[in-house]
């Protein structure tokens, strides 16, 4: 950065420099109160808090690539022309590898939104991650459920406020075929399985499909299963525990889900319409899985919100369309609003007041309301936001479950696994409990077996 | 308050990307002035020094490069062989014996075995079978041509037409896979999930291989055909030699170093094989091999450690076959 301040200084415009000389004057008042803020007025005025940092600059560099990036853009659009902070925005197809590349190198943005809690570790580990200010942790605090703040630490640490978020435990269906055979959705577990052997026992279509055939990544929607079932199930703490190892996979508990999974995704009068067997899970691919529900061979189908963008082209979506999704509700009522899903953190690697103006801006209800308000497809667990203001319906369901603050939350466990289990043992094990109807006794072993030390 | 950010923002990038159009032309025009001095200096060496600098200036750079990108990443492999997850801690032999006793690992190895052993004896036994029909036959290049075809094509895009060839779908439905249909249509009323049936799937996936393979043994012994000397072959004749015989005691020894050469290089791109897996059923359903695992290891499941120890081992069943392909194919140039 430095560097190139004195390469611009040596033969920029004189415009430039003239910035450059009023910015070096801001910097040269030192302490950020001693300065006289300006007052925002007329529209600008709601941006107030974030005044007095005007011609500075932020760096950001994330994942999202355009057209969803435009969409940010243009959400902090009034906030940047009312305080005068430029954020200047970058994104990435090869974020994850490009990140560590350039904290390691010194050259890390100021912000940057990670959709893994396993890189937020490894970079707080560098030590290069600065902890975010006082009114980010209040706007945390205030607006999302608990377990978000804990996404966003690292070893009991807060560091990073949590910005969009996807919901996994959806069940997709086509309304029509619904209303045709005079189903209904289920809002609860026992309904569901109850629907479920109605649907087989009347015998012109079955109840679910599935596929988990993800070329290398083979067995990840498998492993989502269990993860609904789990925290359904058991509830937060014996999901966290399990995450951690405390409870195995060979544990009563675990071992409890499979058999529950075991009787739903690998019933053999339940699955797979249209690709055949149990087995065929195995060798269907996640993207294909959903189709014979467009041409009425099967009804349902567990998969997460971005599952959207694999419906052919022309397909409507919308609780009276050609499909839509339902929340899965949980095995055990008792269980409030359990949610499997995801979501990115914003990460500071400075501590400039420009940046924290912008990290407090992001984490207030008032961005989040801004960014739902710009385009559809994006969805806050910020409860801040009023749901009313989403206007595609699956982001209103998905809200609707995610900013639930007495609600169970919690992060898709095989991201957080080590990855030799989350994204090797787990992966494969699973497959072969489809594929090669490998005992629960095998699978629960295998997967235990290759936790590293 | 600023009149325009947005002026000034766009002027620093235009700056900027200025002085990076200068360093790249600074650059290269360092780049070309050391080119141009070493040889200045090379050219005035004259007398006891002339020929060492000559080679050290025409070798140099390959050897450098050499070194760079295959012996030091090749030492720093085998160093990591002996290290855990993220290099940070030597474990000794661990990795090579979780390898060599982890029943996963020993399946991969079996695997690995079966394919080297039963691929390139098919391709070369089918390429030279092949060679044989169309020698001297009416159209032979168009035929050969034909043969040669999948060499063209990738391992993966073979993958993925084959894909379509053994996509399994319930009998009851329209079928997409040709192997299912073809067997349907035959009066096979259930034929099995190929990709998923253990040992014949890996036979299967073997089949890509000998598709995208044959093409080449057949050209390369073809021409070692045309090679042998007509005396030979018209004395042999006199003596009374009919078709069997002509073949296992006149053109197979005449031609033994290249079905050697074509047998070894075919099982060193099998040793390799990592592509076909890879697409057809990423390893899973008992068909996982070395190659694959060792990506699997170090880039996915990040054990670098034990990713650095497949490598390893493949490297080492790779070299044999390497020296002796480079001894055989001496030998048939000593020949000629």
């Amino acid at each position: 950065m430095r560097a190139r301040r004195s390469r611009v200084l040596r033969v920029a415009a004189p415009a430039a420099a003239l910035v450059l000389a009023l910015a070096a004057c801001q910097n040269g008042s030192g302490d950020e109160a001693s300065g006289p803020v300006p007052t925002l007025t007329g529209d600008c005025a709601k941006y107030q808090a974030y005044a007095g940092h005007a011609g500075k600059k932020v760096t950001m560099f994330a994942s999202i690539i355009s057209p969803e990036s435009d969409s940010l853009q243009k959400s902090w659009a009034e906030f940047s022309s009312c305080t005068g902070i430029t954020i200047s925005y970058e994104g990435s197809n090869d974020f994850e590898s490009q990140l560590p590349v350039r904290v390691q190198g010194g050259n890390a943005p100021d912000l940057t939104p990670i959709p893994q809690p396993g890189l937020l570790k490894q970079m707080v580990q560098t030590g290069k991650v600065v902890k975010p200010p006082q009114q980010t942790v209040a706007n945390v605090e205030k607006y999302w459920a608990p377990s978000w703040k804990t996404y966003g630490s690292v070893d009991g640490t807060f560091y990073a406020a949590p910005m969009s978020s996807n919901m996994k435990s959806l069940v997709w269906y086509s309304p029509k075929a619904f209303a045709d055979a005079g189903y209904t959705v289920p809002t609860t577990w026992a309904d569901l399985m109850t629907l479920s052997a109605k649907i087989a026992s009347d015998g012109k279509a079955k109840p679910w499909c599935g596929g988990i055939g993800s070329g290398t990544a083979t067995g990840w929607p498998a492993t989502d299963w269990l993860e609904e079932v789990v925290l359904g199930q058991h509830g937060g703490d014996v999901y966290d525990k399990w995450i951690s190892h405390q409870i195995k996979f060979d544990s009563p508990e675990i071992r409890q889900s499979m058999e529950t999974v075991a009787g739903w995704m690998l019933n053999p009068a339940w699955v797979n319409a249209g690709f055949g067997d149990v087995k065929t899970i195995a060798t269907t691919t996640f993207q294909d899985a959903g189709k014979p529900i467009l041409s009425g061979k099967c009804y349902m189908l567990q998969q997460a919100s971005f599952y959207r963008a694999q419906w052919p082209a022309g397909t409507t979506i919308g609780p009276d369309k050609a499909v839509f999704a339902f929340y899965l509700p949980p095995v055990n009522p008792a269980i409030k609003t359990p949610v499997v899903g995801g979501g990115e953190f914003v990460t500071a690697f400075a501590d400039r007041p420009e940046v924290q103006a912008v990290q407090n801006y992001l984490s207030s209800a008032e961005w989040a309301s801004s960014r739902v308000k710009t385009a559809p497809g994006w969805v806050s667990a910020n409860n801040g936001v009023d749901i009313a203001l989403y206007t595609d319906p699956l982001d209103a369901l998905s809200a609707k479950a995610l900013s639930d603050t007495s609600g169970t939350f919690r992060f898709d466990a095989s991201d957080l696994m080590p990855a030799a289990v989350g994204a090797g043992q787990e992966w494969k094990s699973m497959t072969a409990w489809f594929a090669q109807g490998q005992s629960i006794d095998k699978v629960v072993k295998d997967i235990d077996a290759a936790w590293p030390e | 308050m600023l009149s325009d950010p947005g002026a000034v923002l766009a002027d620093s990038t235009l700056v900027d990307s200025g002085f990076k159009l200068l360093l790249v032309v600074e650059v290269v025009a360092v780049f070309l002035a050391v080119l141009l001095f070493i040889f200045f200096a090379a050219g005035r060496a004259t007398g006891r020094f002339e020929r060492p600098v000559a080679i050290a200036v025409l070798l140099g750079p390959a050897v450098l490069l050499l070194v760079i990108g295959l012996v030091v990443p090749a030492v720093r492999t085998m160093y990591l062989s002996f290290s855990n997850a993220n290099g940070t801690k030597m474990l000794g032999w661990k990795n090579y014996v979780w390898s060599f006793t982890t029943p996963a690992i020993q399946d991969i190895l079996i695997n690995t075995l079966l394919w080297i052993i039963v691929a390139p004896l098919v391709t070369t036994v089918l390429g030279l079978t092949l060679a044989l029909l169309v020698d001297r036959v009416r159209g032979e290049s168009a035929y050969k041509s034909l043969i040669f075809m999948p060499m063209a094509i990738s391992f993966v895009g073979a993958s993925i037409i084959w894909k379509f060839v053994y996509d399994y779908r319930d009998p009851s439905q329209p079928q997409i896979g040709l192997l299912s249909q073809i067997c349907l249509a035959l009066g096979w009323d259930n034929p099995p999930n190929w990709l998923l049936t253990p040992t014949l799937n890996n036979f299967l996936l073997m089949v890509i291989l000998v598709w995208v393979q044959t093409g080449f043994a057949m050209v390369v012994l073809s021409a070692a055909i045309k090679a042998i000397p007509s005396d030979v072959i018209e004395s042999a004749r006199v003596d009374g030699a009919g078709g069997a015989s002509m073949l296992f005691r006149i053109t197979i020894p005449m031609i033994r170093s290249t079905v050697v050469v074509v047998l070894t290089t075919v099982m060193i791109t099998t040793l390799k094989i990592f592509d076909i897996v890879r697409t057809m059923t990423g390893g899973n359903f008992g068909t996982q091999v070395l190659a694959n695992e060792m990506y699997s290891q170090s880039f996915v499941q990040f054990n670098v450690g034990r990713g650095s120890a497949l490598a390893v081992i493949l490297f080492l069943a790779v070299l044999p076959l390497v020296g002796y392909n480079i001894i055989q194919l001496r030998k048939e140039r000593a020949n000629r």
